[in-house]
C-alpha cells in the first residue's frame, strides 16, 4: 500500500483540487499561498540573493533598517543592488534614481501580464494594489505555475500569502547576511557577495528563451566594462540601453526575414 | 552610519531613488495594463533593455567588486563565473549546480593561493 503511494506520480504542484473545501475561505487560500514557498527552488535562490544584498548593504555602510526597508518597499532584487552599488560607488541620488528607474521598467510588463490571472469581472482595481506591489520576477514566474491550480476567486488571497512568505524569507536572509558580513572572515564574506552575480546570471540565463533575451544578456555583460571606462556615473544605463537596443535589432531583423 | 536605523538622509535617498522608481512602473502596469498587448514590439525592446541592465549589474559586481569581494584576485572572480556557467550549461541549466560550482571554484582558489 505504502509502496504504491510512493510510486504514484507527483502532481506538478502540491495543492488541493480546485473543488476542495480548502478553498472556501480566503484565509485558507492565503495559508496555502504561504505554504507554497516550500514548493519552489526559487525560494532558495531568493534567500541566497537577499543574503548577498544584506552583506552588500553592510559592506557599503548602510544600516540594517535601511536594508530591510529597501526589501519591504522596493521588493526588486536587481533594483536594490543597483541602488546600493551606485550609491556606494559615489553616484548622485539623481544618477542612481535614473539607473533604478530604467531597471524597473521590466516590472511594467510583468504587472500587465500577471494581474489578468487574478482578476474576476467584479474585481476592483484597489484590490489588486498589494498584488501589484508584490510582483517581481519570482512571483511572476510562480504565478504562472501555481495559479492554474487555484480557483479564480481565491487567487488574490493566494498571491498575498505567497508574496508575504517570500518577503519574510528575504527579510530573514537580509538580517542573516548583514550580520554574517560583519562577523565573518574576509573569504566567507567574499563568498556571500559572489552569490549575487552567480544567482542573477544563471536565473536570467534560464529565463532567456527568445533570441533578444540571450543577445541582451551576453552583450550587456560584455559592454559594461567598456561603458565603465567612460566613468559617467550612468555606465549601467549606457551599456544597458545600447546592448538592449542591439538585441532588439537582432530580434527585429530575424522577424523581418522570417 | 551606525546603529539599526542609520541616518534619516539615507532613508530619504532610499525613498527617492529606490521606492518611487519601482512603484511608478508597478502602478502604471496596474492602471494602464489592460490596453497593452503582451507580445507588442515595445515590450520586446523594454525587456531586452531590462535584461541588458541586469547583465550590467552582474558585470559591475564582478569587475568592480564591492567590500570583501575586492580581496579576491581578478582571475578567481572571472574563473568562478566561467566555471559556474559551464556547469550550469552541462547540468541542463541547473541554477543550484552553477552557483555551487562558482563558489567552490573561488573558495578552492583562495585556499590554494593561500
Amino acid at each position: 500500500m505504502q509502496a504504491r503511494f510512493l510510486s504514484r506520480p507527483r502532481p506538478p504542484v502540491a495543492l488541493p483540487p480546485l473543488d476542495s473545501p480548502e478553498w472556501h475561505s480566503a484565509f485558507r487560500a492565503f495559508a496555502w499561498g504561504l505554504r507554497s514557498i516550500t514548493q519552489t527552488i526559487l525560494t532558495i535562490v531568493l534567500f541566497v540573493t537577499y543574503l548577498g544584498i544584506g552583506a552588500l548593504a553592510h559592506d557599503t555602510h548602510f544600516s540594517l533598517a535601511w536594508a530591510l526597508a529597501s526589501t519591504l518597499f522596493v521588493w526588486a532584487g536587481p533594483a536594490q543592488i543597483i541602488l546600493i552599488t551606485t550609491l556606494g560607488s559615489g553616484a548622485t541620488v539623481i544618477q542612481s534614481a535614473i539607473a533604478v528607474t530604467v531597471s524597473a521598467i521590466r516590472l511594467f510588463p510583468m504587472v500587465v501580464s500577471v494581474l489578468p490571472l487574478m482578476r474576476t469581472p467584479t474585481t476592483k482595481r484597489r484590490e489588486l494594489i498589494f498584488a501589484a506591489h508584490l510582483t517581481a520576477v519570482t512571483l511572476w514566474v510562480e504565478c504562472h505555475r501555481f495559479l492554474p491550480q487555484v480557483p479564480r476567486e481565491r487567487r488574490i488571497a493566494f498571491v498575498h500569502g505567497l508574496g508575504c512568505g517570500l518577503v519574510s524569507v528575504c527579510l530573514t536572509a537580509n538580517t542573516v547576511g548583514y550580520f554574517l558580513a560583519a562577523n565573518l572572515t574576509q573569504t566567507l564574506g567574499a563568498a556571500i557577495l559572489l552569490l549575487t552575480p552567480l544567482s542573477f546570471l544563471f536565473s536570467t540565463a534560464r529565463n532567456s528563451r527568445e533570441i533578444a533575451d540571450v543577445v541582451a544578456l551576453v552583450l550587456g555583460l560584455v559592454l559594461y566594462p567598456l561603458a565603465a571606462k567612460m566613468n559617467s556615473g550612468l555606465d549601467i544605463l549606457v551599456s544597458g540601453v545600447v546592448a538592449g537596443t542591439i538585441a532588439y535589432g537582432v530580434h527585429f531583423w530575424r522577424e523581418a526575414r522570417a | 552610519m551606525s546603529g539599526f536605523l542609520g541616518d534619516w538622509h539615507a532613508l530619504a535617498v532610499l525613498f527617492v531613488a529606490g521606492v518611487i522608481p519601482n512603484q511608478i512602473w508597478r502602478m502604471l502596469g496596474l492602471w494602464f495594463g489592460g490596453g497593452i498587448d503582451e507580445g507588442s514590439e515595445l515590450l520586446v525592446w523594454v525587456r531586452a533593455v531590462a535584461t541588458a541592465i541586469l547583465a550590467g549589474v552582474i558585470a559591475q559586481i564582478v569587475v568592480q567588486p564591492p567590500g570583501a569581494l575586492a580581496s579576491v584576485p581578478d582571475v578567481l572572480r572571472y574563473g568562478a563565473v566561467v566555471a559556474g556557467f559551464v556547469v550550469f550549461m552541462l547540468t541542463r541549466r541547473s541554477i543550484f549546480a552553477g552557483v555551487v560550482t562558482g563558489e567552490l571554484f573561488m573558495l578552492a582558489g583562495k585556499w590554494w593561493l593561500g
